[in-house]
């Protein structure tokens, strides 16, 4: 089971990239968790100043933006 | 770990770069040849129509025929060679430049970048907290915080297409001198202790991000996206407000405008940033009016104080850092930027 936390206040972005990690995670048969952090006092903790954020099993992967589902598939299965 | 470029790894990738390189190149080209059209094309237009040409419906629909497509033309071209420029920027590798900069040199750098970072103004509080706590001084993050918003690509295209770009350049001159002065002014009254308790408490290490490579056509990609989201959405306001911008083209007295908003009535500067603070608008929206303003007589310097105290002060901004900021250092940030706005209206209307 792979945890993957997404950061974000709760924008539009922050929604389509918890969804992206859903979706990616499902096509390679990936077990995951997705927990959505939305305090900006635990976002801030992890350090990143831009969000949308990824951290997966607590390493920060992602910070600002979408990220790019080949990038999402490399790092649920590395 | 290891990190495998997209180049790398598929054997096709390179003729595909060549291929999107090419057709961004006959875009251009493309670009560049309709642009040189649009004179012919609008004569084309009131031709057709079959209004006498000086008349004010003459010039009404000539000025919205040229001015409609050379604006979104302009902006297009602006915002997507700012998406490619933005690429090679994040929030997170500006707040590790800025981190431990001196106030001074820090202000500089802080507004330039906020010029190519890409920012959002639904991600100022985390950047706020992520660069104070990550030791960026707090009178270097307002610098990046107010150069941000104010000097984005939506108006330096839509100034560019409208005025000129002479007018541009100044406005991204003067948009940075606030940020830095504002910035710095704001540093020297050391005003740490009124940030929120929780803000002050965030202790956080840099995040160890690992990097993420970019290729030419992940990058042409990033100019295609911005276009696709910036200007799809801005359009209908770009025509609504040349429409206005039309109208008052045509049918207004030259010179009305000249003694209400003119550069005699010195009042008119603060009146205009007054003004500025509760309206909320995108750049898209206000300018195309702000050309139809200028073009009747209202004083240039006037006219910029109200387009970046619209942009730059803007009251839902002002509510979300409403979370990290206390009401006293909003009022101090308010005042601040206000003055720096206000000494670019005197300054313009001066010099112009």
């Amino acid at each position: 089971m792979r945890e993957v936390k997404v950061l974000g206040p709760g924008c539009k972005r922050c929604v389509a990239t918890a969804e992206m990690v859903q979706k990616e995670a499902d096509k390679l048969g990936v077990p995951v968790e997705i927990e959505k952090v939305t305090d900006y006092a635990a976002i801030a903790g992890y350090g990143i100043a831009a969000t949308p954020g990824v951290v997966i099993d607590g390493k920060v992967m992602h910070a600002g933006g979408l990220p790019k589902p080949e990038d999402l598939a490399r790092w649920l299965t590395s | 770990m290891s990190f495998n470029f997209v180049s790398e790894q598929v054997p096709g990738a390179r003729s595909s770069a060549a291929k999107w390189i090419g057709w961004t190149a006959a875009a251009l080209l493309a670009w560049g040849t309709l642009y040189s059209q649009l004179i012919p094309f609008s004569r084309w237009v009131v031709a057709s129509t079959g209004v006498d040409p000086n008349s004010q419906l003459g010039q009404a629909i000539s000025f919205f025929a040229y001015d409609t497509p050379k604006v979104l033309m302009l902006l297009t071209l602006v915002v997507f060679g700012m998406g490619v420029v933005r690429s090679f920027f994040s929030p997170d590798k500006t707040k590790a430049l800025l981190a431990g900069k001196r106030e001074g040199v820090g202000n500089v750098l802080a507004a330039s970048l906020g010029i190519v970072t890409p920012f959002c103004s639904c991600s100022a509080v985390p950047l706020f907290i992520g660069f104070v706590s990550a030791g960026v001084p707090l009178g270097v993050t307002f610098s990046f915080l107010i150069s941000a918003p104010m000097v984005n690509e939506v108006a330096l295209g839509l100034l560019f297409g409208l005025v000129g770009w002479k007018v541009a350049l100044t406005y991204l001159g003067f948009g940075l001198a606030v940020a830095i002065v504002s910035g710095w002014v704001i540093g020297r009254f050391k005003l740490e202790h009124w940030l929120e308790e929780w803000v002050r408490n965030v202790r956080a290490g840099a995040a160890d991000l690992p990097a993420e490579e970019l290729s030419v056509v992940d990058r042409i990609k990033a100019g295609v996206d911005a276009v696709h989201e910036i200007v799809g959405k801005v359009w209908p306001w770009i025509i609504a407000g040349i429409a206005v911008g039309a109208f008052i083209h045509g049918y207004v007295p030259e010179d009305l405008l000249a003694t209400i908003m003119g550069r005699g009535a010195w009042w008119s500067v603060p009146a205009a940033v007054a003004i500025g603070i509760p309206m909320y608008s995108n750049a898209a929206g206000i300018i195309p009016i702000v050309e139809a303003l200028l073009a009747k007589g209202a004083a240039l310097g006037t006219v910029l104080a109200f387009m970046m105290s619209v942009i730059a002060l803007s009251l839902p901004e002002l509510i979300i850092l409403r979370k990290v900021l206390t009401i006293r250092l909003i009022a101090v940030f308010v005042g601040v930027v206000g003055t720096g706005i206000l000494g670019v209206g005197f300054l313009f209307n001066l010099l112009f």
